[in-house]
């Protein structure tokens, strides 16, 4: 392929050959001799004082190591630390220890750690010790848990409310008090269990003769990690190394540092021996961090014409037993800021309450915040349009924000950089054939189909973010991101990036634009991510940023190597430098093409660095270190719509159709953003269709493993027809936006709308997701539509 | 996920291999594809003292018809079932049943016999044995018995297989004359390869001029304490027209006769025994239909 022509082409992931032969390497396939295995002994009680713990016997058995408590490991870990006490909240953190000390507050609370020197007899010794325990009434729901008299989870978190978060802009009690129509809702959505096909998992290797404590992690963010491992074992960051090579999925549960993963370096320190932890996939349900769980009161106000003037929200936030690394950040500022979504609204408020419970911690599942906010209002225009007896796309065309708009300023505070809504939705009607649609729907309904359509036009807010924002917000670091561009002597090239891809190709992307900015093949360019001691620091992969912002740091780093590049190319060529220009690899004379050197000459006299080689004075070496902290957010959009019939004897959705247009500006791989869509498209319709997390009212997870919580496969999904639009950002350097999470914030009301739709003739308004055949099923029998 | 220990025995004719069970006493488990009984091991909640694996023994993976029978050997995996043409050809029942277990991993490696010793409610082939009436060939080492299939499950993961015996065999009976007999198998799951919220066998045999039920088997899926046989909805088929009247009837029976339980994940009893009449009568439509029949 021509070099010039790398830039925005369907180039096959490189990744992919090493994942699907199985060749890959993920936290479990590290071995090293001598290895031993930890287990965690895990409570099965929500709630329950520990009275008493004999691991005495445990000790005895054949092949352990060793047996801790959490009194054992005392003050030696400290609690798992909490990077996002947001600003202007009340945040209250509560201390939990990486394994409880005297109480368990949810099922899989570690209680006590084994390590033995097969997995198989670390199991026999977690069943071998013995704890008493005093089971105290325990607390689910977040509504029942900020309660008078509900049972507390901790004496620092008074009526177990350990976030409060309000925001809002305009005037909202005059939008409501003239306003000509008011929609009020409750709407459940519902907690999720991310379910990365790679559970978590450590192994720790401790050199006592350098004091270097290497851990192999499997994790979206190997230097966040670190950091955060450091304050909790105290050992220091230079002698501290994570490696994290490939990650079996993410989806924002491998971002917070866990406590069992503090345990692990802890005890390959103490012991001397490597040490091994994998979860299995059921402790991976109780104990790796569940998404969303929101309580939602929501209303609307309004103007018979369609007009929206008001919004005002208030949420209760499950947060689960402990305040996981971002989980302050994720019901509020990532949710409450984008609560407008695409629509000129003047005047919103936010009011948000996140309630400790004795359950799993929640934390960001992809979308984190956004999907739940786009839900409210995407929701909300289908409620109001029907209320109002107009269609739900011509509210949403009458209340977008304008294209000649930009940027725009929302009532949150947030600074749009571009959009063309109104062209995402037209593309998405065209290809639906919209009017054409409702009619056919018309005609099937008088048939007696149950038959829907439903839209969601999104914006989200991603490419976090700007540092001085992030940090204003409360969160512990800036969000900038780096990369060193090394060309080397031969002219090839390394590429180290601070961004973490983990299935987001960008292994693929970022070779793609490196080689599109220093006319080199894509074949010459190594992409090397996941090493603390090979890659700059970085701040990791989630929300979206990795394109943009570790994209833009590549950017800039090569951008500063052809500056270089130009001035000993100028030496060589005996030329002024402003008359040295660079084009597809090579530096040449204006106007004379025919007198130039290629990158490679120029690498090459850089590390010659003679005098004939380099201007007097420069340093040799050509190799850039970028830092790009980007100057705002970057807000991709779309609009996906959904049709769906619903079967009439059984209550079973169906989509029979699924369009999907989204905009993420400039691509750099149109088949990669393609595979991101379809992946978030698959996860959201699984949220609106059937994933779940489930707990009984003692507490125990009900869906603890993949037979009981309903992760779809292909035979259910849809085919996608999916496409975009191409506005960029006009602040980023190529004009890209993120697109990881956008199919799993658009897809999930898509599809609600529809089901809606398709029963609103029989007067139903909302159903609370996941929309499982049962529960069609009883709302068609009590409309006595099926027997 | 680790079992607690065990001692392991691979023997590799029927002879040695239930003389091992006996020899071994109850707390033996035998394993045939492991789809069931290995996640049981790993979560602990089975932890036999033996295991006896006896995918070893060479001649008990097979289909074969043998006069009035086709004979299936209990080790035979699902997969042959799916795609074996004898099957589609003669036991469209079976083939169908076989399409709707778990996943392609579980069918290339579960079989037929180890899902029925298993006796799980929610097992597809317990409602094709019922269906299909077929005769199940137990080995000890002492006798060789055959159970029919009204016989086999005594419960919730309970069959008729003593510890010390072996399930050698399934012999489903060859329907009457191609043409007028057809089965189909009706699963509700709320995604590809979920546990069945309910499943329906049916094997008929019509009349010759198509327009009567002659002969009407029902087996029921995760609608009862173990697969089921809908008696009563048989008896409101047999000898009645092929009319969708008829169907509508047998739906009608079957969900008073079946006994499900709640569900918080797949749904009420109540939405259980509806959803018995919904697919059993589509299963009914779809059977009467390959027979021949027309106007259902």
């Amino acid at each position: 392929m021509a070099v010039s022509a790398i830039f925005g082409a369907k180039v096959n992931r490189r990744e992919d050959p090493r994942l699907i032969s199985g060749t890959g390497t993920y936290a479990s396939d590290v071995a090293l001799a001598n290895m031993a295995y930890a287990a965690f002994l895990r409570s099965p009680h929500a709630h329950a004082k520990i009275k008493r713990i004999d691991a005495e016997k445990a000790k005895k058995l054949p092949g352990v190591v060793t047996v801790l408590t959490g009194k054992d490991i005392g003050s030696k870990l400290n609690p798992v630390p909490c990077a996002w006490p947001v600003t202007g909240a009340d945040v209250k953190i509560p201390k939990y220890y990486p394994i409880a000390v005297d109480r368990v507050r949810y099922v899989g609370d570690p209680v006590a750690v084994v390590v033995a020197t097969s997995p198989y007899e670390a199991a026999d010794a977690l069943d071998a010790i013995v704890v008493e325990y005093d089971p105290l009434p325990a607390v689910i729901l977040q509504e029942e848990a900020m309660k008078k008299g509900a049972p507390l989870l901790y004496e620092e978190v008074p009526n177990n409310i350990a976030l409060h978060w309000k925001i809002g802009g305009g005037n909202v009690s005059d939008a409501f008090s003239n306003a000509e129509v008011t929609i009020k809702e409750r709407f459940v959505n519902q907690r999720l269990q991310p379910t990365a096909i790679e559970t978590r998992g450590a192994t720790a290797q401790y050199d006592p003769s350098t004091g270097m404590l290497t851990m192999w992690v499997t994790t979206q963010n190997p230097h966040v990690h670190r950091l955060l491992l450091t304050l909790m074992t105290g050992i220091p960051e230079q002698k501290l190394r994570i490696i994290s090579k490939d990650v079996g999925g993410g989806f924002g549960s491998k971002i917070p540092c866990y406590g069992p993963e503090a345990v692990v370096a802890l005890l390959a320190k103490e012991t001397g021996v490597p040490i091994k932890w994998v979860e299995d996939r059921h402790e991976n349900y109780v104990a790796t961090i569940h998404g969303r769980d929101h309580v939602q009161y929501v209303e609307l106000a309004g103007k018979k014409d369609g007009t929206i003037t008001g919004l005002r929200v208030k949420v209760y936030s499950n947060l689960g037993a402990w305040l996981s690394t971002a989980a302050p950040g994720v019901p509020t500022i990532l949710f409450g800021l984008i609560l407008p979504g695409a629509y000129k609204i003047p005047n919103v408020e936010c009011e948000v309450y996140g309630m400790v419970t004795n359950t799993t911690g929640i934390d960001a599942y992809r979308g984190a915040g956004r999907p739940e906010a786009t839900y409210i209002i995407e929701r909300l225009v289908d409620i109001f349009a029907h209320k109002i007896g107009m269609d739900p796309a011509e509210v949403r065309l009458k209340n977008f924000i304008p294209k000649d708009k930009f940027p725009y300023n929302t009532a949150t505070g947030l600074a749009y950089d571009s959009g063309n809504y109104e062209g995402a939705l037209f593309k998405a009607l065209g290809m639906v054939s919209y009017d054409n649609l409702r009619r056919e729907l018309q005609m099937l309904r008088s048939e007696g189909k149950l038959v829907g359509v439903g839209i969601s036009s999104y914006v989200e807010v991603c490419g976090l973010g700007p540092s001085s924002v992030v940090r204003s917000t409360g969160f512990a670091l800036g969000l900038w991101e780096s990369a060193i561009v090394r060309v080397h002597p031969s002219g090839k090239v390394s590429v180290f990036t601070g961004g973490h891809p983990h299935g987001q190709g960008e292994e693929t992307t970022f070779a793609q634009i490196t080689a599109s900015e220093l006319g080199v093949l894509i074949d010459d360019v190594e992409v090397i991510h996941g090493d603390t001691d090979r890659i700059p620091f970085g701040m990791g992969t989630y929300g979206s940023r990795t394109t943009p912002v570790a994209g833009g740091s590549i950017v800039i780093a090569c951008r500063r190597i052809k500056d270089k590049g130009k001035k000993i190319a100028a030496h060589l060529l005996e030329a002024r430098e402003e008359d040295v220009q660079f084009d597809s690899g090579k530096f040449f004379v204006t106007g004379v093409p025919g007198v130039s050197k290629t990158l490679a000459e120029v690498a090459w006299a850089s590390y010659g660095a003679g005098s004939n080689e380099i201007p007097s004075g420069m340093e040799p070496g050509l190799e850039s270190t970028a830092f790009y902290d980007p100057p705002s957010f970057v807000f991709p959009f779309g609009t996906h719509v959904c049709q769906v019939e619903i079967d009439k004897e059984s209550g079973q959705v169906k989509i029979k159709r699924y369009v999907a247009v989204d905009d993420c500006g400039k691509q750099v791989n149109p088949m990669i953003v393609e595979g991101q869509v379809h992946g978030g498209i698959a996860q959201g319709i699984a949220q609106a269709l059937w994933e779940e997390a489930v707990y009984d009212e003692h507490g125990n997870l009900l869906t603890g493993t993949l037979s009981e919580y309903a992760v779809p496969t292909a035979v259910e999904l849809p085919k996608y027809e999916t496409t975009s639009t191409e506005t960029p950002s006009p602040h980023h350097p190529l004009g890209l936006k993120g697109v990881g999470e956008t199919g799993t914030i658009a897809s999930t009301p898509a599809v609600v709308n529809a089901v809606c739709d398709a029963l609103s003739p029989y007067g139903v308004e909302n159903i609370d997701m996941p929309l499982r055949s049962d529960k069609i099923w009883r709302i068609l029998k009590e409309k006595g539509i099926s027997k | 996920m680790y079992p607690k220990e065990f001692e392991y025995a691979s023997p590799t004719s029927l002879g040695e291999a239930v003389a091992l069970l006996k020899k071994m006493g109850p707390d033996a488990k035998v394993l045939a594809g492991g789809q069931s009984l290995v996640p049981l091991m790993k979560f602990r909640l089975a932890s036999p003292k033996y295991l006896l694996d006896i995918n070893g023994i060479s001649n008990l993976e097979y289909i074969k018809e043998n006069g009035k029978f086709i004979s299936v050997g209990a080790l035979t995996r699902h997969h042959s079932l799916e795609r074996s043409e004898l099957v589609k050809q003669k036991l469209g029942l079976f083939s169908e049943t076989a399409s709707w277990i778990g996943d392609p991993q579980v069918r290339n490696n579960g079989t037929i016999g180890g899902s029925l010793v298993h006796s799980d409610p929610a097992g597809d082939w317990g409602s094709a044995i019922i269906a299909s009436r077929a005769l199940l060939k137990i080995q000890s080492a002492r006798r060789e018995r055959i159970v029919d299939s009204d016989h086999f499950f005594k419960d919730t993961f309970t069959s008729a297989v003593a510890p010390n015996e072996i399930l050698t065999e399934i012999r489903v009976p060859v329907p009457p004359d191609g043409g007028r007999s057809a089965g189909a198998y009706e699963k509700l799951e709320r995604k590809a390869g979920d546990f069945a919220t309910v499943g329906v066998g049916v094997q008929l045999t019509l009349s010759r001029n198509r327009k009567t039920f002659e002969q009407a088997g029902i087996g029921l899926t995760s609608l009862g304490p173990t697969n089921l046989r809908g008696k009563k909805a048989e008896k409101a088929l047999v000898g009645k027209n092929v009319s969708l009247e008829t169907i509508e009837e047998a739906g009608t029976a079957v969900s008073e006769e079946v006994k499900p339980t709640d569900d918080v994940l797949r749904g009420s009893a109540e939405y259980k025994r509806a959803m018995a009449r919904v697919f059993l009568k589509r299963a009914l439509t779809r059977a009467a239909r390959k027979a021949g029949a027309s106007g259902v």
